[in-house]
């Protein structure tokens, strides 16, 4: 039985069906960012009501989730450069596949911590 | 042999050259190195940005607009920023035309999607260029 030459179904073809869902995401996240830090030339009110609103504990919990959109296509990204352009990449692009999802994990665990902080403490009156 | 050129069945009509003649543009080669290289330079610019922004110091709850003031006050993170926005809006803008080109089948769909895109594009990064450019501390 030959393996390795079936790309559907494979991590090949759901690392890049990932890479297309995080990066439209975070493209229409950026055009949205621009939009909301052109009010610093409306006036500094306009600005910090709208900002007020990325400070609430939904929107820091979609600040996560924009992270690790940012982070995936990052990692993902510099693992089909290596593909293309290492000589080796071909060969380890499934070991890189795990290498990228262990590195996401190990990074954001504590990113998730330290981002919700302040929303956890002010939910959970932590004054420890 | 008669020069008069009949219709059989082996004379096919100028193969492989009815939509493209001679000009083939290196413009998808040229496409496919930009995302590499401009990746490359976003992993520090943006990954840099969402430390900064989500992470140090406090996060996301000390940003208001006397930080950005002080922030942009410095020229350094006004070239940062400034090629931030360059590059995300090129590389992103060049992935949904990707994007487009693999999904919409009609041409017209096509075609008005990417103008719509492009115009999207286009607004977002003069308008964030004048942002940094013209950004006043002092106003209001």
């Amino acid at each position: 039985m030959s393996v390795g030459t079936l790309y559907r179904g494979g991590e090949g073809m759901w690392t890049w069906v990932l890479h297309r869902i995080t990066g439209v995401s975070v493209f229409f996240f950026l055009l949205v960012h621009v939009l909301d830090t052109a009010l610093v030339r409306v006036s500094p009110e306009a600005y910090d009501l709208v900002i007020a609103s990325y400070k609430t504990p939904i929107v820091n919990l979609l600040e996560v989730g924009l992270v690790g959109a940012v982070l995936y296509h990052a990692l993902n990204g510099l693992r089909v450069i290596l593909v293309d352009f290492w000589a080796k990449g071909p060969r380890y692009q499934r070991q890189m596949t795990w290498s990228i999802a262990a590195v996401w994990i190990v990074l954001m665990l504590p990113g998730t911590y330290f981002m919700l902080l302040h929303t956890i403490q002010a939910m959970f009156g932590s004054t420890a | 042999m008669s020069t008069t050129a009949q219709p059989g069945p082996v004379s096919i009509p100028a193969p492989r050259s009815s939509t493209r003649t001679g000009q083939r543009s290196n413009f998808e080669l040229y496409s496919w190195l930009f995302m590499r290289i401009s990746g490359i330079v976003l992993i520090f610019l943006v990954l840099g940005h969402l430390v900064i922004m989500n992470l140090l110091d406090g996060g996301v709850q000390r940003i208001n607009f006397a930080f950005v003031a002080g922030r942009w006050s410095s020229p350094f993170w006004q070239v940062w920023d400034l090629m931030m926005l360059w590059l995300a809006m090129l590389h992103g803008t060049n992935g949904m035309r990707t994007i487009i080109n693999d999904y919409a089948e009609r041409d017209q769909t096509r075609f008005w999607l990417k103008m719509l895109l492009y115009l999207a594009a286009a607004f977002t990064i003069i308008l964030g260029t004048l942002v940094i450019f013209t950004f006043d501390p002092n106003i209001g």
